[in-house]
């Protein structure tokens, strides 16, 4: 199968891209690396009138740490969040998350903004920000807005994206403190979408116990979930092993899954307990072997 | 529209529709047929070409993001006549039968022991988990892509005084 | 004169490498275009003014066709026609009969009945053309209930799917039987335990990783029909299609050229092949048709979908003395499946397996379902997949009920070696085996007794670690005439063997490699007969201009036919040179000898002619009496099957907390006779325990109640990567087949057919001891979690 006809123009300037945008707001698809948007095409379930590659504009991809934030141009592929061992001790999850995203052929084109926007519920990079408390920096012609992780996926493949807007950059707060993380993921065979998955990232305080927990499920839901019950049952807490038991509890129960050919719904909220509690003990682990 | 860009060394200029999928834009266009189509969901990396030394589903590229690009097919791996490294390998090893992999699997392997000449074998497999093979079991293009490296790493040695 | 034994040893195993007889594990002659991105498979055959077609498919499972409206179509510039069955119906072409004696639907005319069924073609300049033009095609249909499952099927009152078939009043397909009713009976009666198994083999799909397609090319002029094809059959098929489309056969030449794979999928006639040719007939240029992996997941050969419950009746002394088997198999909507046809339900009657069971009776239904044709694929050997599945499965179960060790059970029952020529109670005879051999072969390498003693430690902790036993004895090389014929075409296979002036040869054979390494091996047979180095030996398959009749390659026949055949005529070719050698040596032929290549005098083993010496002569220097020429001829009969056997061990640990199983070691012990290129043995082998692997954790074709298919692309259809695979350790035993003129076997699907049994087994085996008995395949992580809940087990 291939695409139906469409316009392609591929503008150098981002300027030049929010305006196309603009111009022709749902009737554009904006493309990033393409692993996504093009089997949509393939498959005839988008067919938009023109295709906009922000490929060539400038100033799109990288990590760097500035200013208390790790920042991650949107346009960056999985393959170099994958290779950013930097990130080790401060953002464990994104480098057990990066490798487990489809398979190595996908992760060299494919990018984090594309996959974020895209939102599949299956999709990865959405558990992991929410678990991280990420914060997304979109733009339009008319200008610039900053827009949480937490409210940003509002059902399959529907997000808070405007059609006029690009994402250029994924924000994401790392302070001082201890941290440790990790991304636990079932999938049926590598390239599969997760069946279940968790996102988990812990913050340590001075005092040993918890400063803050973040825990993000995808695969369990019509969009990716943040298990804000969980995070708060372990704010402020000593991590114990009852403490983590109840949080992984609470998790599960903040999944909604569907019961498909992957599994009873029962099944999928009972592994994500399991990778919750797992994950939290991983990510205490971690963050208590790291360095303050 | 018209697309420029780099393949197996030659510079190349064509004009298509942008919807064609770059591994439609080799085979068709092109008229190079070693690169192949295995599924249609981009799920077997049979289409498996080289873009700017990464492997790439040729299948999951539309023809206009070639442009300004290098891309490697199997067309382009023995130079002036001596095979690859990677090519012996697949041979002294038995890692094809049917064939249909191959090209795909041989370009996965070189840029995968390009990059990390002393592979382990789960990095191999790792490596190579992006490209379906119906026939091998993987067995023999796990030691095809071992014979390879140790190839490169003996040449390495041999070149050094 | 003292000889260093050691140069001499490393002398004599050089020209035994150089001369690359059986034995020799032989680098690939065939790889060089492969490596080089030069394998001619059908897509890249381009032919000028050549067509592209696509097929416009059922959304439906099952419904009425009201109209087809495809004027849209037409009118996008670059189609060249739109076919329907209506327009087929007109030159008789909406209907073709099937290899299994039914009839399926070229193009669909009155109604749907599977989802994905063709039911119109567009033909036009460019694929993409085609595909746009596709879109526009427009059916009315009139959804009609959908039947699912073979159960539904047969129940009474259920919708009739075949309702244009003259006198078909239900969906039922056929009744067959094997074995002896009476004499089972009698032992279940009299039996001291018995034990029952329900299983279900569920829908996979052969999935070779090139798609199946053709190019038509029938010049108007000539009239010469010159088809492209990815057939494992193209002999058989070109009489097929005289037969079918009515073009006259010697105008027809079938060109099967590099396949990427086959598996059984290569082997049925597909509506695609046909329109393709009526197309290129009535427009009068080549038409291409290249099926997408959509295509070829959801409407070519399926493999399996096969419900099967039995029980084996056990003495006091825990022999096997009876096996009853009820059989109920979902064939889709048309009975398509390629098997010899005196038999319906292929050779699952080879079920009593290893085992020496005096008494067995089958009972075997088969069903219509609104789901796409088949069933025989997939690597089976002629459904020999499933019964070696039951059996094993049974087994295991029987060692359960028992308290026995499976190894203890098996080695109980087993035929002994001494048995051999062994008759079965379903009517085979068995050529050689020794079982136990295998089996001890296989615990040595795995360790077997050290990893019990770890798995009761690990039990005590409450850890799931399991070990699975399949001990399979399957039955290939069809075969012999009399029993076996496709279509009434005998399963005989051809070799034609010609040595040229300078010594090289051409091998031309009946059947078909589809990456099994026909070039290598089969040359290799030429080399250990006649002495010609494998690398002079040239090997051509699949142009049916060019090569002698024969039935193609499936069911992991070609070395046990095509290779006795090709071993038959070197021999010919062999006494023709004893003439020769007789006239140039101006002596007796009673008084030639031969070895590796060379003839000699008896008594002057030191004066030779070799085999190039003999060729030359034999067009320049001819005794008389005797034409010119070395150049024969074999039509291989088969005076029995093969029965290639093994022991598999599989080791598995369970996740608690997922359901998730991981393969700790896989053990694999061939026996497949005779063994002409080891790594090509083991090549194979690795393959097929990797489909096994697939099936049993992963491969699945299904079906919602309006018969949507799931599992028509490799987003749902899942085939392992090299990260699940597990590392293969490969043992053997040889035991070579007494009838065979090379004593092989064959091997290509042993690995598919034995292993999935070992893999579930080893399932079963780490949850047994909390109850559980039983887990249809494909075992995935969520079924494993389930049972262990129903047993409050939890993480």
């Amino acid at each position: 199968m291939f695409p139906a006809a469409f316009d392609y123009i591929a503008p150098g300037a981002l300027d030049e891209v929010l305006s196309l945008l603009g111009q022709h707001g749902d009737d554009a698809k904006v493309l990033a690396g393409g692993q996504s948007l093009i089997p949509l095409l393939k498959l005839r379930f988008a067919a938009p009138v023109i295709v906009v590659d922000i490929g060539r504009v400038e100033g799109l991809e990288g990590i760097r740490r500035e200013n208390g934030h790790v920042r991650i141009g949107a346009r960056t592929r999985h393959r170099d969040v994958e290779s950013a061992t930097e990130l080790r001790g401060t953002l464990d999850v994104l480098l057990d998350a990066a490798p487990l995203i489809s398979d190595p052929l996908i992760r060299n084109m494919g990018t984090v903004g594309g996959s974020v926007c895209h939102a599949d519920p299956a999709g990865d990079w959405g558990a992991v920000m929410l678990a991280v408390g990420a914060e997304f920096v979109v733009k339009s012609a008319g200008g610039e807005r900053v827009l949480p992780a937490a409210g940003f996926f509002e059902g399959p493949f529907t997000t808070g994206l405007h059609a006029d807007e690009v994402m250029t950059e994924i924000r994401i707060p790392v302070g001082s403190g201890r941290s440790g993380g990790t991304y636990l993921k079932l999938e049926r065979k590598v390239g599969d979408f997760a069946s279940v998955a968790a996102a988990v990232h812990v913050v340590l305080g001075d005092d040993g116990r918890i400063a803050t927990a973040g825990i993000g499920l995808c695969a369990v839901g019509a969009h990716s979930i943040k298990a804000t019950a969980a995070e708060a049952a372990l704010a402020g807490q000593e991590p114990t092993d009852a403490v983590i038991a109840e949080a992984a509890r609470l998790a599960g129960e903040a999944a909604e899954p569907k019961a498909d050919i992957r599994g009873s719904a029962e099944y999928k909220r009972d592994v994500a307990r399991v990778f919750v509690q797992r994950g939290l003990h991983t990510a205490i682990n971690r963050a208590q072997g790291a360095a303050a | 529209m018209k697309v420029t860009f780099e393949i197996n060394g030659t510079e190349k200029s064509v004009d298509v529709e942008p919807r064609t999928l770059v591994v439609d834009l080799i085979r068709t266009k092109l008229g190079m047929t070693g690169t192949h189509i295995g599924c249609d969901t981009s799920n077997c990396g049979a289409c498996t070409v080289l873009l700017d030394g990464r492997p790439v589903k040729s299948c999951t590229l539309l023809a206009p993001m070639l442009d300004g690009k290098k891309v490697t097919t199997v067309e382009g791996l023995a130079a002036g006549g001596k095979l690859d490294a990677i090519q012996v390998g697949f041979h002294a090893e038995h890692g094809l039968q049917c064939g249909f992999c191959t090209p795909g699997m041989m370009l996965v392997g070189k840029a995968l022991i390009e990059a990390n000449p002393h592979p382990t074998e789960d990095e191999i497999r790792w490596g190579i988990s992006g490209n379906i093979c119906r026939c091998t079991g993987y067995m023999n293009i796990v030691k095809a892509i071992q014979h390879a490296a140790a190839a490169n790493a003996a040449e390495n040695t041999a070149g050094v005084a | 004169m003292a000889v260093d034994t050691t140069e001499a040893a490393a002398a004599a195993e050089a020209a035994r490498q150089a001369m690359g007889g059986i034995g020799v594990s032989l680098a690939r002659k065939e790889d060089a275009r492969f490596i080089h991105g030069q394998g001619h498979y059908v897509d890249d055959v381009v032919l000028p003014g050549m067509l592209h077609m696509v097929i416009v498919r059922s959304p439906h499972a099952h419904a009425r066709i009201k109209g087809i409206d495809s004027s849209a179509a037409m009118a996008i510039p670059g189609v060249v026609a739109v076919v329907t069955g209506e327009l087929l119906a007109q030159h008789k072409l909406a209907w073709m009969p099937t290899l299994s004696g039914d009839t399926q639907a070229v193009l669909a005319t009155d109604k749907v009945r599977f989802q994905g069924q063709e039911v119109a073609c567009v033909i036009a300049e460019t694929k993409y053309i085609a595909e746009d033009a596709a879109q526009l095609v427009s059916v009315d249909y009139e959804p009609l209930q959908a039947i699912t499952t073979p159960q539904q099927a047969i129940a009474p009152g259920a919708i009739v799917i075949r309702d244009e078939k003259e006198g078909q009043t239900d969906n039922n397909i056929y009744h067959w039987e094997a074995g002896d009713k009476d004499a089972t009976d009698a032992a279940f009666a009299r039996a001291a335990k018995v034990v029952s198994l329900e299983t279900f083999y569920p829908r996979c799909h052969p999935s070779p990783l090139e798609t199946c397609g053709c190019v038509a090319d029938l010049n108007p002029v000539t009239g010469n029909a010159t088809i492209y094809m990815t057939s494992q059959a193209p002999h058989a098929h070109r009489t097929l299609f005289a037969i079918v489309a009515g073009l006259p056969e010697e105008k027809i030449r079938i060109i099967s050229p590099d396949l990427g794979g086959g598996f059984g999928n290569k082997v049925p006639i597909y509506p695609g092949y046909v329109v393709a040719t009526a197309a290129s007939l009535l427009i009068g240029r080549p038409v291409k048709w290249i099926e997408d992996r959509t295509d070829n997941l959801i409407s070519t050969g399926f493999a399996r979908d096969y419900y099967m419950d039995g029980s084996v009746a056990i003495d006091e002394n825990g022999k096997f003395i009876g096996l009853r088997v009820n059989l109920l198999s979902d064939n889709g909507a048309f009975f398509a499946d390629a098997q010899p046809s005196k038999f319906k339900a292929g050779l699952f009657h080879i079920v009593t397996g290893s085992y020496d069971i005096p008494a067995a009776h089958i009972v075997a239904n088969g069903a219509y379902t609104n789901k796409a044709p088949g069933g025989v694929a997939y690597r089976c050997s002629f459904r020999v997949t499933e019964a070696s599945y039951f059996i094993e499965r049974l087994v295991e179960s029987a060692a359960v009920e028992l308290g026995q060790d499976p190894v203890t059970t098996r080695l109980n029952n087993f035929i002994q070696p001494e048995a051999f020529p062994y008759k079965s109670a379903s009517g085979f005879e068995y050529d050689s085996g020794n079982y136990p051999a295998a089996m001890k072969v296989a615990l040595d390498m795995l360790g077997y007794d050290e990893l019990r003693k770890e798995q009761a430690e690990k039990r005590a902790k409450g850890e799931l670690m399991g070990i699975g036993v399949a001990s399979f004895t399957e039955v290939v090389g069809a075969g012999k005439g009399k029993d076996y014929d496709i279509a009434g075409l005998r399963m005989f296979d051809s070799a034609e063997l010609r040595v040229h002036p300078t010594g090289k040869a051409i091998l031309k054979l009946g059947v078909m490699s589809q990456g099994q390494g026909h070039e290598t091996t089969f040359a290799q047979i030429v080399a250990e007969e006649l002495g010609i180095p494998a690398s002079d030996v040239e090997v051509r398959e699949g142009d049916t201009d060019n090569t002698p009749f024969g039935l193609g390659t499936y069911a992991s026949r070609s070395t046990p036919v095509g290779g006795a055949a090709t071993a038959v005529v070197a021999r010919k070719l062999r006494d023709k040179g004893k003439i020769i050698a007789a006239h140039l040596f101006e002596a007796d032929v009673a008084d030639i000898e031969f070895a590796k290549g060379k003839y000699n005098v008896k008594g002057s083993p030191d004066n030779v002619k070799t085999i190039q010496d003999i060729a030359f002569a034999a067009y320049t220097n001819i005794p008389d009496g005797i034409e010119a020429g070395l150049e024969g001829v074999t039509y291989y009969d088969p005076p029995n099957m093969t029965f290639p056997f093994g022991t598999y061990l599989v080791v598995v640990d369970i996740d608690k907390g997922t359901g998730q199983v991981k393969v700790r070691r896989m053990v694999a012990v061939d026996d497949c006779g005779v063994r002409i290129n080891p790594m090509i043995v083991e090549g194979q082998i690795h393959g097929g325990l990797t489909e096994g692997f697939g099936i049993a954790f992963m491969e699945l074709i299904t079906f919602d109640d309006e018969g949507n298919c799931i599992g028509s692309n490799f987003m749902d259809y899942l085939i392992p990567t090299a990260w699940e695979t597990p590392r293969f350790e490969l043992g053997q035993t040889v035991t070579p087949s007494p009838h065979h003129p090379i004593g092989a076997k064959g091997v290509g699907e042993s690995a598919t057919v034995g292993s999935p049994a070992a893999y579930v087994n080893a399932v079963i085996d780490a949850l047994s001891h909390l109850g559980i008995t039983n887990i249809d395949m494909p075992i995935t992580s969520d079924k494993v979690w389930a049972a262990l809940r129903s047993k409050g087990v939890t993480e």
